[in-house]
């Protein structure tokens, strides 16, 4: 089992696709700033899944916004696949996160119009290729998570299992490097939500992504490689799952 | 437009009833359009087909405006600018709007008297002294008037030379008379007793309405129109300028133009109002499309395109079916039927419609990616 650990800046970036180090970032509060994470550094290995847990508020969703790219900290380094984020534009973070970012999110956000298999379709209409070559791709990631019967279903009349399946599908359509996974158990019951987690780790370790999932549910962590904690913005030193 | 069309066929119910206002606000528009041009055209459509390129009015006294209705001009003034540098022809023309008759049948008419061989009655015909040309609405609205009828103007009894062209003045059908007709019909106001042209004269039997001139282009200068204007009492502008003198059609074109206008405007902010409200409800969904890596370029295509879609389906039904009304209705009323009134107007409700659009979808810029972690659907 690898460790989520303190960043060294000798990691490869192919062996340590996100590199969080040093990160810090303050909210404004009335006439102060709160601290939302406070010198945060965390490598998450390829082909592995690191949890991310603790209470709410504690800065687990800060820290995947900014490993997503979607907030920018104001002191440490964010390194997806070897490119440092850093100072890059607006434009130049949208391409990394389209290219090198899959994003899971808590409720599926699909797109009422689209079916499950434009779903997955568009991400590749995003990168300028053509959605009917992409077809195919689609169909296999499809029957990857399971939903190749489902394929012209829009997503009111899917399960929330399901969309789910999907929300993940759909992140894997650009073969990114990193998978960042916000809390996907949150509106499913327990058996689905074990379905779902297992069905991450599974397709972490088959496309070697690395895999950052935020969860709250600690009953899904057997099902992962490693687990981090934070807790008031701090993280606090990890563990592997086993060790738990 | 990989989204865009799918929302289309998606969201039907309210596509359909965006498309449908625009089909009748274009509906509205085309129809307004081609009744404009029609009334436009029974109002103008005599001086605009004349064969001169500037008319000369007697001046307008102090505080007057221009107008055909109340214009004299002098022989002695229509021979002074025939021998002005770069006028190749100055012709008098007489304009009266009167009753003829014609059997049982009688009909308001414009009388308008022409110098014989002057070239400003219809092609090929010419109008000699006792004789008059009707237009072909004249002469229908004088029970089908045709060559050797007898037809009375104003108590004058005058045959019918022939029947050509269909020139209207003021919503009236043209005929011609020579210029010593017009004048015996008291169109030259009468010896003595016709408005004061400003240079001691008295409007009477050697007067007209205005001169027709034909001047080529360029070849009489502003400064030598001017100063010839100054010289002979007159008011020189342009065939299309000379327009507004005909208060009729500056009060009734002003009027429908400005319906035409609102009509523009309401369309672009109608269209602008439905994809303000579209643009706010799918939102949510331009966040999460952002968090996966759509640039803020690609989201404004696909939505302008989707609103130049529904514009240009809604906009070429709407003229589809104003043509087709116009098409059934021109027998009855003035409506004109071409590019100027069909595409023209479609054209300026799609470019509107699509910056009302445009300002409406550009809060797209605005939406937040970050919003789409933690957000529910």
């Amino acid at each position: 089992m690898n460790l989520p650990t303190v960043v060294s800046t000798t990691t490869t970036p192919s062996s340590k696709p996100l590199q969080l180090s040093d990160v810090t970032l303050t909210y404004p509060d009335g006439d102060t700033r709160l601290t939302a994470l406070d010198s945060v550094s965390l490598e998450v290995p390829k082909g592995t899944v690191t949890a991310l847990v603790g209470p709410s508020g504690s800065g687990k969703s800060s820290l995947l916004a900014v490993a997503a790219t979607l907030i920018s900290p104001e002191r440490g380094t964010v390194v997806i696949d070897g490119r440092d984020t850093t100072g890059l534009s607006r434009r130049e973070l949208t391409e990394v996160r389209r290219h090198k970012v899959g994003m899971v999110f808590q409720q599926p956000n699909l797109l009422p119009s689209l079916t499950a298999l434009e779903q997955l379709q568009v991400m590749a209409h995003l990168d300028g290729r053509s959605a009917k070559a992409a077809k195919g791709r689609a169909e296999e990631l499809l029957d990857a998570v399971g939903l190749s019967e489902q394929a012209r279903r829009r997503p009111h009349q899917l399960s929330g299992g399901q969309r789910q399946r999907i929300n993940i599908a759909r992140a894997l359509m650009n073969e990114p490097t990193v998978l960042l996974v916000d809390e996907p158990t949150s509106a499913l019951d327990h058996e689905r939500g074990a379905a779902v987690v297992a069905l991450l780790t599974e397709l972490t370790h088959k496309r070697a992504t690395a895999t950052l999932l935020v969860t709250h549910d600690r009953a899904q962590l057997t099902a992962v490689d490693q687990i981090a904690e934070v807790y008031d913005g701090r993280l606090r030193r990890p563990t592997t799952a086993t060790a738990r | 437009m990989f989204v865009a069309w799918r929302d289309l066929r998606f969201a039907k119910g309210r596509f359909v009833l965006m498309g449908t206002v625009i089909v009748l606000i274009t509906v509205l528009v085309g129809l307004l359009s081609g009744l404009t041009a029609g009334l436009g055209q029974q109002n103008i459509s005599a001086i605009t087909g004349l064969r001169a390129d500037k008319i000369a009015f007697g001046a307008p006294a102090d505080g007057q405006e221009r107008s055909f209705s109340d214009s004299s001009v002098s022989e002695r003034q229509w021979r002074q600018w025939a021998r002005t540098p770069g006028v190749k022809q100055a012709e008098p023309l007489g304009i009266t709007t009167t009753r003829a008759e014609s059997g049982k049948r009688s009909a308001a008419i414009s009388a308008f008297g022409i110098r014989s061989g002057s070239g400003l009655g219809p092609e090929d015909t010419r109008v000699a002294a006792g004789s008059v040309v009707l237009s072909q609405t004249a002469a229908e609205e004088l029970g089908d008037a045709k060559s050797g009828s007898r037809v009375t103007i104003a108590g004058r009894h005058l045959s019918v030379a022939a029947v050509a062209g269909d020139a209207f003045y003021s919503h009236t059908p043209v005929i011609w008379t020579s210029l010593a007709d017009w004048q015996q019909l008291g169109g030259g106001g009468g010896a003595g007793q016709g408005p004061s042209t400003g240079d001691g004269e008295r409007a009477g039997g050697d007067r007209a309405t205005v001169i027709a001139l034909s001047t080529g282009s360029g070849s009489a200068g502003t400064a030598e129109v001017s100063g010839t204007d100054t010289e002979l009492g007159t008011e020189t502008v342009s065939r299309d300028d000379a327009l507004s003198a005909i208060g009729s059609y500056t009060s009734e074109n002003g009027s429908l133009q400005l319906m035409r206008g609102f009509l523009f405007v309401i369309s672009a902010l109608v269209i602008g109002a439905f994809f303000t409200v579209w643009t706010i409800q799918r939102s949510a969904d331009v966040a999460v499309l952002k968090a996966l890596g759509a640039s803020t370029p690609y989201l404004l295509r696909d939505a302008l395109g989707q609103a130049v879609v529904l514009l240009t389906l809604g906009t070429a039904t709407g003229t589809g079916i104003a043509s087709g009304v116009g098409a059934l209705v021109s027998g009855t009323v003035p409506f004109v039927l071409d590019a100027g009134t069909v595409l023209l107007p479609a054209a300026v409700l799609i470019v509107l419609g699509a910056a009302g659009a445009a300002l409406a979808i550009r809060r797209i810029t605005a939406v937040d990616p970050l919003t789409a972690l933690g957000s529910a659907r």
